[in-house]
């Protein structure tokens, strides 16, 4: 590959080496996250005021925004390791882009939820087609797509990679169907319902917000890591160093 | 060395595989016949009142053709995955998705083409207003090609897999929603006498974006998943 | 009404943000377990195999160098 990348970045591409990095900085990233959470909760929960329209049940906005931002983040990591995986073949790019799809899947799950949670007091309606909402929902079927692909396959490695292409095209498809379900809203003059619109937020609100994004940003990595290295040991289970491993923690 | 020209082996391609599907023309019917039943439920479930099935018919028969259509969709490569056939057209000398392309037009004919054709008669049975009928069809015309690109792509994603009917529909449906959208938008806008042509439009659009890109991204996706 | 309680009762919303901050936390903690429950099946089936493996060696010894 070029010269220009240097090589410890090689170096952290093999397995055994990103499979200690990633032992290292695992508990620090959830040490943080934990942290940074406790921190946002604290923030978001106790000394935030209520808003003035909708009471404390604004409070949801904590995790639901966080969570939804996260859904979009890992996909788009999902969508660059793919692309990584199938243009130069590096088994830990499709290792993270496989591994990412289960959190993923899991953030947006978190968003739906929390979501309907929310619009039952605000807007008296578990559901509405909105677009945000709709798109949100294609996104999960799209991770599940992607998970139940992979899966598909008696071979991890072309499993992988068929899941890979997958996910690339879903990149390709996310903004179209924002597009269309914006389009398709308007036409049946749906609930154009926007909570929090051009409404500035006040900073005692903001900055557990932005905390919290922090946070799940650090359990996304945290998560990650623990993923791939198990999943690692799982794909590279005939080498020396797994071998290794195995019998270090059978004396343990 | 006297090698078949392109417009040669298009041509051989279609003629093998419409020749395949007449030989079978039993699976042909199959998707029709699936599509009448389903039509035929939904006054038995929602009542015979006129009205409402008149407001609900252009999404129906849209829905009931996608569904039809995914049902034959899992066969679009499955025979000459079997017979090794699909192999030979990837080593074969010509675009691979060229010829992919051909065999999507192909199925086009044989499954969409019959769906198409008896869309009006489903369409009445919902009692759609007779100068929708021309939109709908319009609309089926340029949303159901778009389907069968689509799914050719993902079709060829799942071709190393064992078969799996659940998994291409979880992804295909979001894959295919802008395509339902507009479709189903132009029909309920000529029922509502508002002009229509903008959605058409952008169908448009986006079968010729597809016919462009898809057969390359079906003969990618080939290659994947043949690649053992 | 204490201030615990106050805070508790969310101004009345209390049926609806606990249960969201439960659903996070409840398949957040699962995501962090699952893979820690792959990795112990996972080190097991390869401890088992490498003790199929050996005894294998031991019964047909001298053991061929394995690939």
């Amino acid at each position: 590959m070029s010269s220009w990348i240097p090589l410890w970045l090689h170096k952290l591409g093999s397995p055994p080496t990103f499979y200690r990095f990633a032992g290292t900085l695992r508990p620090w990233a959830m040490l943080l996250a934990l942290l940074l959470g406790a921190v946002a909760l604290y923030g978001g929960l106790v000394l935030a005021p209520a808003d003035y329209q909708q009471g404390d049940a604004y409070r949801i906005i904590f995790i639901h925004v966080p969570s939804a931002e996260m859904s979009m983040f890992i996909y788009a990591v999902m969508g660059v390791a793919a692309f990584i995986a199938l243009v130069w073949r590096i088994k830990l790019a499709e290792v993270v882009a496989m591994e990412s799809a289960p959190i993923g899947a899991a953030f947006t799950f978190i968003t739906l939820i929390t979501g309907s949670l929310w619009g039952k007091p605000m807007w008296g309606t578990w559901w509405t087609w909105d677009a945000r909402l709709t798109s949100e929902l294609v996104l999960l079927f799209l991770f599940l797509g992607v998970i139940g692909l992979y899966h598909a396959f008696e071979d991890r490695r072309q499993g992988a990679r068929a899941a890979a292409f997958l996910a690339i095209i879903g990149i390709i498809n996310v903004p179209i169907v924002h597009f269309s379900v914006n389009w398709w809203n308007t036409l049946h003059q749906g609930s154009t319902i926007n909570i929090f619109g051009k409404s500035k937020m006040s900073w005692d609100m903001l900055w557990p917000l932005l905390t919290m994004m922090l946070a799940t940003k650090f359990y996304y990595a945290a998560s990650l890591f623990n993923r791939v290295r198990t999943d690692l040991l799982a794909l590279e289970g005939g080498k020396d160093w797994v071998r290794q491993i195995a019998e270090s923690e059978a004396r343990s | 060395m006297n090698r078949p020209g392109l417009a040669t082996a298009c041509v051989a391609m279609l003629r093998r595989d419409l020749t395949l599907a007449w030989r079978r023309r039993g699976d042909i019917a199959m998707p029709v016949l699936y599509a009448l039943i389903v039509t035929m439920l939904f006054p038995f479930a929602l009542g015979p009142e006129d009205t409402l099935l008149q407001r609900i018919a252009g999404g129906v028969v849209l829905v009931t053709v996608l569904l039809a259509m995914l049902l034959a969709l899992d066969a679009m490569f499955s025979s000459d995955i079997e017979d090794g056939s699909l192999e030979q057209l990837v080593l074969a000398p010509q675009p691979l998705a060229l010829m992919l392309g051909m065999k999507i037009l192909a199925h086009w004919l044989t499954t969409a083409l019959p769906l198409i054709v008896i869309a009006p008669l489903l369409a009445a049975m919902l009692h759609l207003p007779g100068a929708v009928i021309p939109v709908l069809l319009l609309a089926l015309l340029l949303a159901t090609p778009l389907l069968s690109l689509l799914g050719a792509v993902l079709v060829a994603l799942t071709a190393g897999t064992r078969r799996s009917g659940m998994l291409l529909a979880l992804m295909l449906l979001p894959l295919c929603v802008p395509a339902m959208i507009f479709a189903a938008g132009a029909v309920a806008a000529a029922q509502q006498g508002l002009p229509w042509l903008a959605p058409i439009a952008w169908l448009g659009a986006a079968v010729v974006l597809a016919v462009v890109l898809a057969p390359l991204a079906c003969a990618a996706a080939l290659r994947i998943a043949l690649d053992a | 009404m204490s201030a615990l309680q106050t805070f508790f009762a969310m101004g009345g919303y209390a049926a609806y943000v606990w249960p969201a901050y439960a659903v996070f936390f409840i398949v957040l903690i699962a995501d962090t377990i699952a893979p820690g429950v792959r990795r112990r099946r996972v080190l097991h089936e390869l401890r088992a195999r490498l003790a199929r493996q050996s005894l294998r060696q031991n019964r047909n010894s001298p053991a061929p160098p394995s690939p």
